[in-house]
Order: C-alpha cells, then structure tokens, then sequence
C-alpha cells in the first residue's frame, strides 16, 4: 500500500499554572492536574468530537501513586473522554511530553491516528525526582556514567566547566532578563489565555483557584541573585536563583493530521517539521540541545540562520548560555524565550514540553514574517530533544529577511 | 421565649455552643478572576467524607464570621460558598436539636435564618457552589444564595427534615416554593422524605431547578467560579422559569395533602406542618415565611415526634449496622457456593437474591429436575427483567444467570456449598429430614440456615452430627424488598455459623438481628400478638372497619388489609403456632379459620370493600362487644406492650431497640413513631399496661 505523508499540527496546547513543590498545589493530585488540562482542550475546541480521539498520550518521570496507573488512559477515563479513547504513558524525564508530543506526532504522519492528546505532568512536591529509584551498581562498578549524571545540579556545573567563558554574572543576568520577561508576558496577557485555572484544597485554608505561575519572582536583581549558595560545588555557580525550581504542573496539547484538522474546523498553530532526540555525556546533560538541534536540522534541510524563533527550556541558566554560544546567538537575543521561562515559570519535569510548544505558538501568531521557530530541552542522563515547527501564518518572502 | 428582648440572636447562640459540637469551620480566601473578585468561603469539618460538616451553633457563627469579613471587604464583588471535598453539608448537627429543648431549637432556627439570609440579603451577590452532597440546611445554606451551581455527580441533594419529624427550617420551605414553584417543592419537602428518604443526584437537581447550572466532577469547582465571573460581567444572564402562583399551587397543596394522608394517616405533625409552610409561601414575605419556619421548629422540637425520629434515625444508621450480639466478624467462614433446598417461589426469590448479591454458583434442588428447572426459569426471567430496566449489563446478566444451576442429585448439589439454606414445607419433621439428607453430603462445616418462620431452630438441629452449624435465617416477603433478616441462634449454634450468617446477611445487604430461638421470633410473634387482640376485637362484636381505621400512623396498613396482603392461611397457621406455644395470650379466630377453610385470598374485594362472602363467614356473638376505634387501639397496644416485655424478659432480642428496628424494617412499622416500643412509652401504654417503660 502506498502511504502519502501527511502534516502533523498543532491545534492547541494548554497548561496549568505551575506551582513551587509544598506550594499552592501541596493538596492537589497529579493526576488531576493533567485531567484539567485535557478538559480543557476538550472545551476550547468544541468542534472536535471526543470520539475522534485516538491516542491520549501522558508523561510522568515518576510513575508511582497519583502519577502511576497507566496515567494517560486513566486520565482520559477521569476527564470524561469516551471509553473508547485508549491512552498510555510515556517517560523521557524532562522531555516526556515533548516525547508525547513527537510520539503521537509519529503515528498521525504514519496514519495511525488522526488526532492525539499529548502531554505530561510532574508534580515534584509530592514525586521528587529519584524517588524510589534503584540505580543499577553497574554505573559505579563499570563507570559507565558518572555518578553526577543523577544530580542535575552537578551536571550543569559540569557544563560551567565546557564553557569556561560562561560567568556566574552571565547566568545571573541571564536569571533576570527571565524574571522580568516573564512579568512583562503576564503583563501583557500573552500567558494567561493558555492556562487552565485548578481549584486548590488546603485544608488549613480552603478551597482556592491557581491562576497563575508561583514560582515567578519579577523582583530579582543581580544583586539578590549575587549571594545565593552554589549547593552543588562549592564556590560553583549554580544557584536556585539561576535554574529552575522544584515545581509541580501539567500540559496537554491537541495534535492532528492537517486535512483532519481543516475537516473538524480546528485551528492549526503550527506545522511539525521535524524532530530528534540525541544522547550526549550523562553527567553533562545540559549540552543536549546542541547535537539534537544539529540534527534536527540536517533533517530538515535547514540551517540555525533559518531559525526566527526560540523556546529553550531553562533548566539551568547555563544550559540554554552553552546552547546561544554554540550557535553564536547572543544571550539577550530577542527571538529566544520572548515571554521568559522555566526559571521563572517554573519546570514541572516532563510537562514542561508542551509549555515551550504553546509559547512558540504565540510567537507564531504574533510574528507572522516567521516561517520556522523550533522548542529545544536538555533531558536528564544525558540527552537532548528539539522539535522543529512552521509557522502556518507565515506570510511568503516577501517579509524581511531571506527564507527557504 | 425566656431570653431579653434586646439581646441579639448571636449573643443568644454564643450561650448555647456546646463543646461537644464539632465545629464546621468556614475558611474565606479571595479568589480573583478577570472583572470578578470572589469571596469563596468553604465549609470543612477537618474530617474526611465519612463525617460530613453539619451546622450546630458553632459552625453557624463561624460561618458568619466568614461571611461578614466577605462582605466588609470592598475588594471582594460576591461571596460563593462551597464545602470539602465530595460534601457541601449534611444539614443541621442533630446533637443541637436532640439535647437542646425548644428554646435551644428556636435560637438555632433564628440562627440559621440569620446567617444564611446575610448569604441572599447582604448585598453582594453570591453563589452556592454545590459539590457534592446537601441535605436540609446544606442544600438550604446554598438556597439562599443568588445563584447556585451542582456538580452533576453528587450523590444526593434533598429537604429530608419531615423524615426526622423536622421541616425545612433554614429557609427551605419558604425558599423552595418561591424558587421551582410548590409542585416541585412538595417533591421535596414530602414526597420524597416520606419514600424512604428519596434524595436526588446533582443532574436530577439541576434538571428539577435547584441549580442554575451544572457542571462535572473532573473541575466542578473551577467551572462554577468561572461561570461566577461570567454572571458577575454580566455575560451570563441567568434565567428562571415563572412560578406559578394560580391554580398549580392549589393543586400541588391538595397533592400533598393526599400524600401526608396515605403515607403518614395524618400521625407526623412535621408532615402536616410542612403542607402548612408550603401553603402559606404563596403570598408571604420572606420574613413572615422565615418567622413561620422558625415558629414550626419550635413546635416540632416539642412533639414525641421529633426524639421517636431521631431514634429511628439512629437504629438504621447505627444500630442496623452493628447488629446487637453478633459474633466476631473474623470468625466468620466464606461462602463460596450456595444451595437451595427447594425450588419453589420462596426458593427462587432466595437464589435470585443471593446470586445478585454473592455472586457465587446458586444451586436449587427439588425432587426432580422440572421443578428444579422452573425454579432457575423463574430466576433467569427476573435477571432478564432487570436487563431490560437497564438495571444490570449484558456481562452481568450473562454471569448471574449462569452462577444459578438446579439439581437433583444433592450430592452434585451440594458436596461443595459453604452454605444451604432450606426453604421447603413449614413443617418440622419435613425439614429435619431435609437437613439428614443434606447432612450426609456436604462438610462438616458447611452451614445448614433455615427460612423457618417459626419452628423451632433447636428441635430441627437435634438430631444431626453437627448441631452447631445450624441457624435460623428468616426473610420477610418480598425478600428482594424488605430490609429484615432475623438470624436465629438455636441452643447448638456456634460462633462461626452465627458469625457466618451475619457475614452472609450483611452481603445480602439486610438488616441482620439476632433472635434467641423462640416462637415465631420477632416480627411475627408480634404480629401474631396484634392479630390476636384485633381477631378477638372483631369477633366479640366491633365492625371490621373500626378495627381497620384504628391504626392509622402506626402499621403500615390497616389489620385486615395487612392480613390479606400477608395471606390468611399464613397468618392462621402463625397464630396457631403461637397459640400452641403461649395458650393463654394467643387467639386463632374462628372466623379467620372459616375463611381459610374456604380459601378466600382477602377480607376485602376488588372494590375496596369488604367482601360479602367474607363477611357472612364472621362470628355473630350473642352479645355484641362493640369498641371505639381508639378503644380497639388501646387494647391492642397493651396487648403488645405486654408480648415486648414478654419478649426482653425471655431474652428474645438484646434490647427494645431490636423489637423497634425489626418492626420498621421487617413490619413497616412508622419511623416517626420510633417502632412500636418508643411509640408505647411516649402513649403511656406501657406502663400502664406493664408497670414499666421500654426506655
């Protein structure tokens, strides 16, 4: 049988706001979060039947308790989509719901599906990472990874080692520019329109409503940030106020074949090109992104100058500097993170995926003279993800600038 | 009222807190959404699901303590109101009302109204966010809100007050009519109380009128503030249908009247009070609406009414739970395989309910395979029946038909059943036989239960090799109906068949009680008693339509036409028992025997009156005695006062509270009279009749 391509898109992505770990969702279940979202999703896209669901697709790095039971079936039970609707989960640690997104992504091209749920969920406050984990000794007897690649710390202070020239003031600076674009986003309403509000129980205080990202601190200076303990090297340079925190929050994003997506009267934010996922030194895992955007673009033919948007994921300050230097970007380019980011917003382990997607999007629709953009993380033991996407209301060549 | 007038209803609430309350605490946090800041205060007990928050005083205060920092606070635009998980609130803490007198209960009244109507009078707009169960004042609290959400799951919302000899006294009565119309409010208030307690889901709420909107479980909550907000900006508009304040309501007035009449014979003064209230909201205003609640529970906290239902309420929630006397439930064996001895209706309506609710292989017997095989027809055509009503799936129908299996062979039957049960000829030597056979085939452990109405559980074990794993198992007709199972422990029986057995009614889901063995048990002997007074009554001269209007509010029905429902020939040959067993206190009629003789089916014909033939057949004395209606109750009731202190002094049962459940639960006896015991000392018959009362 002969199997025509087809486009993957994506229709919609929505999130929770993010919370610090004990914070505003100390009393809120994982499995919940997610549930919310793809309601969510559900509600803002009427037109699509429930029934047309193929695949809810959930990533959780820790898949015990509330993050276990086959979380992406049973979420899609507990959100009310029919039985019918299969579902499974996925963990690539802090990629699993770009994975979700890429594996579902897969089978659309392929013409397993039509249209899937993707997303992830991690709710560190109640899973922190390692937990129950039981690392096999041949990692220490054989050396086959340095035991810093399981402190994501100490590999970001490896990476501090790769690129010596990048300062403990260059990751602080960095840290800032993230708050303070992250406030201006909010400000700006550019956040709040993808965020599902949870009812939070506490039971000291009452039922409220998380409407927004807890981690956020707009008022950090260099100077607040400057006396802040190193707690993975001594006189190191990472510090919580340069890497994200211990968060807990959920994604979820609709994806669909294109001509299904035209058919249902869904919206298309964006057009998959390609992605890739590429393995690099365990206990410098923060170097990732370079070899998978690298790759990811050979696959598209394409070259990091055709490349107008960015959305990196801000595991560690460090990490997305590694990633500028490399491809000769500056670190306060205005084409990467434009609404900030996870160490702002905050990195909920695997949900953070889709997070990246739904900001890219809104760089998309706001930057029409954009044809490509891609969303790129580093993942724990050592690997990177990036997904390459098109911009559907790119305007042809006659913007500004050359394209493909 | 013994209070100073000037004094606030909130000074008079603070003297009456109690420390024994436990405190529904009302948590207000500010949640701000776009163009909408919402002061949502929720309602927690601390406790989990299994104790749901109730309002005593305290609980009420703090409620409006909350309420009256929402509405000082400018930036808050509304209140909406919601409680812990999976519960809004169960209503008042009965405690409060139990102990607290009628001026304790008039000021929780006042209190209530006080609180909640700052809720719909105190100028910002608000919202009962309903999610999860409400019952009397929890659904009342988010009645006097502006607007109400329901979570469409919640298991049950409704006004059960007249169950408890209470009215909606928070605002319900006056509220309800005034918001789906009297109709619908006397769906609420009567009809549902007085069937067996009728609440409705979250869905069936929003449908009836109760919420102005409905929202699912997975984010009820968020939903309902978002919708908060949109009503708030004034882009949702929330629309009502019209009342109707003509003729409807004078037809839904003559409903209930109709309804407190056949359910209640005008005996529960809370029903009568509630028609009143409904009645009387047409045209009153909320104060003079809220006043009569307040003046109605006064009242009702005065009535025998009030304490027999809260009784009541307590054996079927408490006492029908932990059955008086039973064995340790760890003793109890599993029951893998059930037989049947018997494949008769009584037999088939046993396999029926235990496949249902065991599911384990059922097995009938009979003396041969055609009897056998109507018994499993008759079951499969049930299961069948339930499959159509949607009761049960395809999966499960296929399973529960395919458990029950009838037989001849008892050794096929019956070598591998934990549990036999006989439900063959009411005769003592037929059933020892039975149980010789059975004996013969299954372990030594298997339990042989009887479905014996009468005979004596004992005397049928006393001839086996295991005498102790006999026990008395008797149901109340229609079995898949009646909530009672009086387990009967003969002089043999030991803790693990009795332990067993109440394991194995507990799955059944009846309400198990232990009976020593005697005549006839509980329920029966009992009705054997009150048959006999009224036989007697009858036959020395009083018409049988004085008898049959004596016990309104008491017995579910009239004597004669209980007689009728329960079959002559049972009821004769019951009273013949009994009147072996206790001569001088029992009476078998002759004219009952008459009318058995000629097999007639019911003293009353298909019209409703008595039917000619039956009649003819009556005693004809020679000096007519003729009674009073209250005359004929009176005896009666003293004859029963006697047989219950008959009973406790034989050790039948623990306590009276085991004569009251049985005779609610297996005899339809009224809850608001507390049974028969409680009702007896409330009437001064027992100890006018006894020289002592029950309680």
């Amino acid at each position: 049988m002969s199997r025509p391509q087809r486009e993957v898109v994506f229709v919609d992505g929505v999130r929770t706001p993010f919370g610090k770990a004990k914070g505003q969702y100390a009393e809120t279940r994982a499995d919940d979060l997610v549930i919310k979202c793809i309601r969510e999703l559900m509600r803002r896209n009427p037109s699509l039947p429930p029934e047309r669901v193929d695949e809810v697709a959930v990533a959780a790095t820790t898949q015990i308790g509330d993050q276990g039971l086959t979380i992406g079936r049973t979420a899609a039970l507990l959100a009310g989509l029919p039985q019918s609707v299969p579902g499974y989960s996925i963990d690539r640690m802090c990629a699993g719901a770009m994975t979700a997104v890429t594996n579902t992504a897969s089978g659309i091209a392929f013409g397993a599906y039509d249209v899937a749920i993707a997303g992830g969920v991690e709710h560190m406050g109640r899973h922190p990472m390692g937990e129950g984990v039981d690392p096999n000794p041949r990692i220490l007897s054989e050396r086959i990874v340095n035991p810093d690649a399981l402190v994501m710390g100490k590999t970001a202070e490896n990476l501090h080692d790769r690129y010596p020239t990048i300062t403990k003031q260059r990751v602080d600076e960095y840290a800032v520019r993230s708050q303070q674009k992250t406030q201006a986003a909010y400000d700006a309403g550019k956040i709040q329109p993808d965020l599902v509000p949870v009812a939070t129980r506490s039971a000291e205080a009452g039922w409220g409503l998380a409407t927004t990202d807890e981690p956020m601190r707009p008022g950090t200076t260099i100077e607040s940030l400057a006396g802040l303990k190193t707690p993975f090297r001594s006189h190191g340079n990472v510090t919580a106020g340069n890497a994200a925190g211990i968060n807990d929050g959920a994604t979820a994003a609709l994806l669909a074949d294109e001509e299904t997506a035209r058919e249902l009267g869904l919206p298309v934010k964006m057009r998959l090109v390609t992605y890739s996922f590429v393995g690099v030194e365990p206990e410098v895992m923060g170097a990732g992104p370079i070899p998978a955007t690298e790759k990811a673009l050979k696959l598209a033919g394409l070259t990091i100058d055709d490349i107008e948007a960015f959305e990196v994921n801000e595991a560690f300050a460090v990490q997305v500097l590694a990633f500028l230097e490399h491809f000769g970007i500056a670190d306060d380019d205005a084409r990467v993170n434009p609404y900030g980011g996870a160490i702002a917003m905050g990195h909920p382990l695997a949900s953070s995926g889709v997070r990246l997607m739904n900001q890219l999007a809104r760089q998309f629709e706001e930057r029409p003279e954009v044809r490509y953009g891609l969303t790129t993380m580093c993942i724990g033991i050592g690997m990177g993800g990036t997904v390459i996407w098109e911009n559907p209301h790119w305007q042809g060549s006659t913007n500004e600038g050359d394209s493909k | 009222m013994s209070t100073t007038p000037d004094s606030s209803i909130f000074e008079r609430a603070k003297a009456i807190v109690s420390d024994a309350e436990r405190v529904t605490q009302a948590h207000l946090r500010t949640v701000s959404l776009p163009g909408a800041t919402i002061g949502l205060i929720t309602l927690d007990n601390g406790e989990d699901h299994t104790k749901p928050n109730t309002f005593g005083p305290a609980s009420l205060l703090a409620l409006d303590e909350a309420i009256d920092a929402a509405l000082a606070d400018e930036a808050i635009d509304a209140i909406a109101v919601t409680g812990k998980p999976f519960i809004l609130a169960a209503g008042a803490d009965l405690t409060s009302i139990q102990g607290g007198g009628p001026d304790a209960v008039r000021t929780v009244a006042e209190l209530g109204h006080a609180v909640f109507r700052k809720l719909g009078e105190g100028g910002k707009p608000s919202f009962g966010l309903v999610n999860g169960l409400a019952l009397g004042g929890g659904l009342e609290v988010a009645l006097h809100c502006t607007y109400r959400t329901v979570m469409d799951s919640a298991p049950a919302l409704g006004l059960p007050e007249v169950m408890l000899g209470l009215v909606p006294g928070w605002g319900g009565a006056w509220l309800v009519p005034n918001l789906v119309g009297a109709d619908k409010a006397v769906t609420l208030i009567l009809e549902n109380p007085l069937n067996q307690g009728k609440t409705l889901g979250g869905q069936a709420a929003y449908d009836f009128g109760l919420a102005d909107a409905v929202f699912g479980g997975a984010d009820f909550l968020e939903q309902s503030l978002l919708w908060a907000a949109s009503v708030l900006r004034g882009e949702t508009v929330v629309e009502r249908p019209e009342v109707d304040r003509g003729e409807a309501w004078d037809a839904a007035i003559k409903r209930a009247e109709g309804i407190v009449a056949a359910k209640t014979g005008g005996a529960s003064p809370a029903a009568a009070k509630a028609v009143e209230l409904i009645a009387a909201a047409r045209d009153s205003d909320r104060d003079a609406g809220f006043a009569a609640e307040d003046d109605a529970l006064e009242a009702m906290s005065q009535t025998a009414e009030l304490l027999a239902s809260l009784y009541s309420f307590d054996l079927v929630q408490k006492r029908a739970k932990r059955p008086a006397g039973a064995p340790d439930r760890s003793l109890a064996r599993p029951v893998t395989k059930v037989g049947i001895v018997g494949a008769g209706l009584m037999a088939s309506q046993l396999a029926l309910l235990f496949v249902r609710r065991l599911e384990v292989p059922v097995v009938l017997t009979d003396l041969d395979q055609e009897r056998a095989d109507k018994g499993v027809a008759y079951v499969h055509a049930e299961i069948d029946k339930l499959l159509a009503k949607g009761r049960i799936n395809q999966d499960k129908a296929n399973r529960h038909k395919a458990l029950v299996s009838g037989e001849t062979d008892k050794q096929v039957a019956f070598g591998d059943a934990d549990f036999v049960i006989e439900a063959v000829f009411e005769e003592m030597s037929v059933k020892k036989t039975v149980f010789a056979d059975v004996e013969k085939v299954v372990s030594a452990e298997c339990v042989l239960a009887t479905n014996t109405s009468s005979l004596s559980i004992t005397e049928m074990a006393a001839d086996l090799e295991h005498p102790e794993r006999v026990v008395g198992f008797h149901f109340f007709n229609p079995v898949a109906v009646m909530p009672l199972l009086e387990i009967v422990k003969g002089d043999a029986t030991d803790d693990a068949t009795l332990a067993t057995a109440f394991a194995t009614g507990k799955a059944l889901k009846k309400t198990s009680i232990l009976v020593k063995d005697s005549p006839s048990f509980i329920v029966n002997r009992l009705l054997g008693r009150f048959m006999s007074e009224v036989g007697r009554i009858v036959d020395e001269g009083t018409p049988v339509s004085v008898a049959d209007n004596a016990f309104a509010g008491i017995a579910p029905m009239p004597p004669f036409v209980l007689l009728s429902l329960v079959g002559p020939a049972i009821a004769l040959h019951n009273n013949e028992t009994l009147k072996g067993a206790f001569p001088d206190r029992f009476y078998v009629s002759p004219a009952l025997e008459r009318i058995v003789e000629a097999r007639k089916p019911a003293y009353y014909g298909p019209d409703g009156n008595l039917d000619p033939e039956v009649e003819a057949m009556l005693e004809e004395p020679a000096s007519p005695v003729v009674l009073t209606a209250e005359e004929v109750r009176e005896k009666t009731l003293a004859g029963l006062a006697e047989e219950a202190r008959l009973m406790l002094d034989e050790g039948v049962v623990a306590a009276p509270q085991d004569i009251d459940l049985a005779m609610i639960t297996g005899a339809g006896f009224s809850f608001w009279n507390g049974g028969l015991t409680f009702m007896l000392d409330v009437s001064g018959i027992s100890e006018k009749a006894t020289g002592k009362r029950f309680h």
